[in-house]
């Protein structure tokens, strides 16, 4: 019995919220180390939502509307900064927001912290929102949903494959964006590497490519602070696995 | 519309009940057997929502879907008068069907329900006991006088089953 087949009846249970005390924090403990694990719970997540399809009911009635519209307003919230999203090529466009966001955030927090002492909080928040502009004004090319999305590669060459990844090691966060991949064996799925400078490789996302090639990560569980050699992919069982079990298909190193 | 919630707009939310408060109700009514207990699940879930929009975005799957699985978990804690006990923050799941529209969500039902039907009565029984009334495996393995290691076995593989039956 492999590892994460000994696992597997107990992440259903957690799944439906029905382990307790230590066989839970056992699971939590897996979960934390373990991609392959991490996956397959949002897989049983989803088929617990399936579950909660069966059911039908009676419309809630009338008044529970009115009541929470009221409780809206009773509650009403300053206005959020917000990067809209119409991507006609889906994941890719969300990625791309989503990258576009964790940077421009990031950017926001160190400019923020290095004016602490000279700027007063208004001018801080000029300046973050020109920023913010500036960034989107940048991005455009790349989320805009009219935008054409062109690789030059050497005349008559074939497609390559190609992958950009977009890590800030003091947040964790990761956003990583493909084109032109290869189609997959069944049952099988790319996993993404992030190599450590020291120490064995770290499960970085499972994806598979849409029909044209494309696929993206968008923060997949990683933590906080460590630094990154280079990234890698490999072809592994759709699952995941927790190491390497093939050699690497693409590889890169920090630029 | 969850943009809408971030920009704090109060339409946006009217328009999300609109559309995925009957799945909520549902889902809460058939926990809680209860008609007030399950609006005052689906008042919590929605402004919960409304109070904090980055709770949900597209990584953590379809917002239907979504939101009828952290529906289902807080009306099992508040059936069983007990602390919250997963993070709202922690749950994602595969995207799984939106069941935004009346027809998607019909037919997503009337296929899960046959899929339910093609179980064994004691395997249909223990997932439903599971997901339905939140009781643990070995509740459910008291209760039926049945070992530990079958119902957890029983209840996985139901699972499977259904995950399976929406992969074709």
């Amino acid at each position: 019995m492999s590892e994460h087949e000994q696992y597997a009846e107990d992440l259903a249970l957690y799944a439906l919220g029905a382990l307790q005390g230590e066989e839970r924090v056992k699971i939590d403990q897996h979960l934390a180390t373990c991609a392959s694990c991490r996956l397959e719970l949002e897989q049983l997540r989803g088929d617990t939502a399936l579950l909660a399809m069966s059911t039908a009911g009676p419309r809630a009635p009338q008044r529970a509307r009115q009541r929470l519209l009221d409780a809206v307003a009773r509650e009403p919230r300053p206005v959020a900064q917000v990067v809209t999203r119409r991507g006609w090529w889906g994941w890719l466009g969300w990625a791309a927001t989503a990258a576009v966001v964790i940077f421009a955030l990031s950017l926001w927090r160190e400019n923020s912290g290095l004016k602490q002492s000279l700027a007063s909080a208004s001018s801080r928040a000029a300046e973050s929102t020109r920023e913010l502009e500036e960034l989107r004004r940048i991005a455009a090319p790349i989320i805009q949903p009219e935008a054409q999305r062109v690789t030059l590669v050497a005349a008559k060459a074939p497609p390559q494959p190609q992958g950009k990844a977009f890590y800030l090691r003091n947040r964790g966060s990761l956003v990583f964006l493909a084109n032109n991949m290869p189609p997959l064996p069944p049952q099988k799925a790319y996993e993404l590497w992030l190599i450590p400078t020291s120490g064995n490789p770290i499960p970085a996302g499972v994806f598979k490519p849409d029909a044209r090639g494309n696929a993206s990560v968008v923060n997949p569980p990683l933590a906080t602070g460590t630094e990154a050699k280079a990234f890698a992919i490999t072809v592994e069982d759709e699952a995941g696995s927790a190491a390497p079990t093939t050699p690497a298909v693409m590889v890169g190193a920090g630029e | 519309m969850v943009a809408g919630l971030k920009a704090g707009d109060q339409g946006a939310m009217a328009e999300l009940y609109d559309r995925y408060s009957s799945v909520v109700h549902a889902v809460a009514l058939r926990v809680l057997g209860d008609t007030g207990a399950a609006e005052d699940v689906l008042q919590e879930i929605f402004l919960q929502l409304w109070r904090n929009p980055s709770l949900f975005d597209a990584s953590r799957g379809s917002l239907g879907s979504w939101l009828a699985v952290i529906t289902r978990n807080r009306a099992i804690d508040s059936l069983r008068k007990r602390r919250p006990e997963t993070d709202i923050e922690d749950v994602v799941l595969s995207v799984a069907p939106d069941l935004a529209g009346e027809a998607e969500r019909a037919r997503v039902a009337e296929k899960v329900r046959g899929v339910m039907g093609t179980m064994t009565p004691v395997q249909r029984s223990a997932l439903e006991m599971a997901y339905w009334e939140g009781m643990s495996h070995s509740e459910i393995a008291d209760k039926t006088g049945e070992p530990l290691g079958t119902v957890k076995t029983r209840i996985r593989a139901g699972l499977i089953v259904l995950r399976k039956a929406f992969q074709t």
